[in-house]
């Protein structure tokens, strides 16, 4: 389990995170929405380990999170494209080997064969798509207890995002993994999510699964967000909580 | 290809109408073995967890039968198939009356036209 708890962080005299809080359970596909600004990387940035709170805390199963603890439980996907173009897939399952005990070359091959990648390419030879798929692979190979995943279908087409979408659930465990994406595709990604969290000005504003808010809002996931941030429209600090 | 879904009804309900309407066009056969929850979230692309609630569901309904280490079946008993043909109607013609009557449609008329006397207007 994630708990987040009243977290802040500035970027100079900009705050990236207000006040941020929420709890994800173990099992949990959850996406993490909201427009561009309103925190969801630097918030899963921290739960990566890779930034550290101002004030307020990150605990999983009650530890804080550090950059250690997160090399062992928890793998993170950058946004970023992928890092070293001359290695081919193969090198590059190699190298996140020596840096990850948790990495499995055997679900590497797996996860590469299901996304039809040819693992003796060099990244820097590879479709935009190809990349994605290489990147998701890699990643998915930790059997890790938390995966972050920061924007895993931007810029890729849809047949691309379908695959990305069926190989998470092919690789990830509903017993005992949980999922955290941030996404701008809420439509692709919804059938995918259990919980859909939304975010605006640093803070979390509703967190709800994803079966209630198509039970409960006409026009379900996306026209719910959208009238979130409508209802949320006065300035973030305004009113004190 | 994954499944196409309403943005706004649950999907393990949706799946559950996708899977009951299989068997009742008869895609799907008495008896017949079910992928696993994994294998069919993967087809479908939903989540496990909302697959795993269809299966329960069904199972509930007495759709499905999960045999011990062999996974989960379509249920034999031809009664339920009936019963579940006999529902499926009796939804599909609530929902049309209450859609006409909505738009103040009288069923005198409605039943006029379906059997043929408005049919060439």
């Amino acid at each position: 389990m994630i708990e987040i708890a009243q977290v802040t962080k500035s970027y100079g005299r900009r705050r990236a995170l207000d006040g941020a809080a929420a709890t994800f359970a173990v099992g949990r596909i959850v996406g993490l929405v909201g427009e561009n600004g309103s925190g969801k990387s630097t918030l899963l940035k921290m739960m990566a380990g890779l930034l550290r709170p101002d004030s307020g805390s990150v605990l999983l199963d009650g530890k804080p999170v550090t950059r250690a603890l997160a090399g062992r439980r928890i793998a993170y996907m950058a946004d970023a494209d992928l890092f070293f173009p001359y290695f081919t897939i193969d090198q590059l399952f190699g190298f996140y080997d020596t840096q990850f005990d948790d990495f499995s070359m055997e679900k590497a091959y797996e996860a590469a064969d299901f996304l039809r990648l040819d693992r003796t390419s060099k990244l820097k030879n590879l479709s935009k798509g190809n990349r994605g798929r290489a990147k998701i692979a890699a990643t998915l190979a930790r059997q890790a207890d938390v995966y972050l995943l920061d924007e895993p279908f931007s810029g890729l087409d849809p047949m691309v995002r379908e695959e990305i979408v069926k190989g998470l659930i092919r690789f990830t465990d509903p017993e005992r993994q949980t999922v955290i994406m941030t996404t701008h595709e809420l439509q692709d990604a919804a059938p995918l999510l259990d919980e859909i969290a939304v975010m605006k000005g640093g803070r979390i504003i509703a967190h709800e699964r994803t079966e209630d808010i198509r039970d409960e809002h006409r026009g379900g996931p996306s026209a719910w967000m959208k009238s979130l941030y409508e209802k949320e429209s006065e300035p973030i600090g305004a009113h004190s909580s | 290809m994954s499944f196409e879904f309403l943005p706004d009804k649950p999907i393990y309900q949706q799946l559950i109408d996708r899977i009951t309407g299989e068997l009742i066009r008869g895609v799907i056969r008495p008896g017949e073995k079910l992928p696993s929850v994994r294998e069919y979230a993967v087809e479908a692309g939903v989540n496990a967890n909302t697959m795993q609630r269809v299966y329960k569901e069904l199972e509930g309904m007495g759709i499905t039968e999960t045999k011990r280490g062999q996974g989960t079946f379509v249920t034999e008993n031809p009664e339920r198939l009936q019963t579940l043909r006999e529902e499926r109607k009796a939804q599909l013609i609530a929902d049309f009356l209450r859609d006409i009557e909505a738009l103040g449609f009288t069923r005198e008329e409605i039943t006029d036209y379906m059997t043929g006397r408005g049919r060439n207007d």
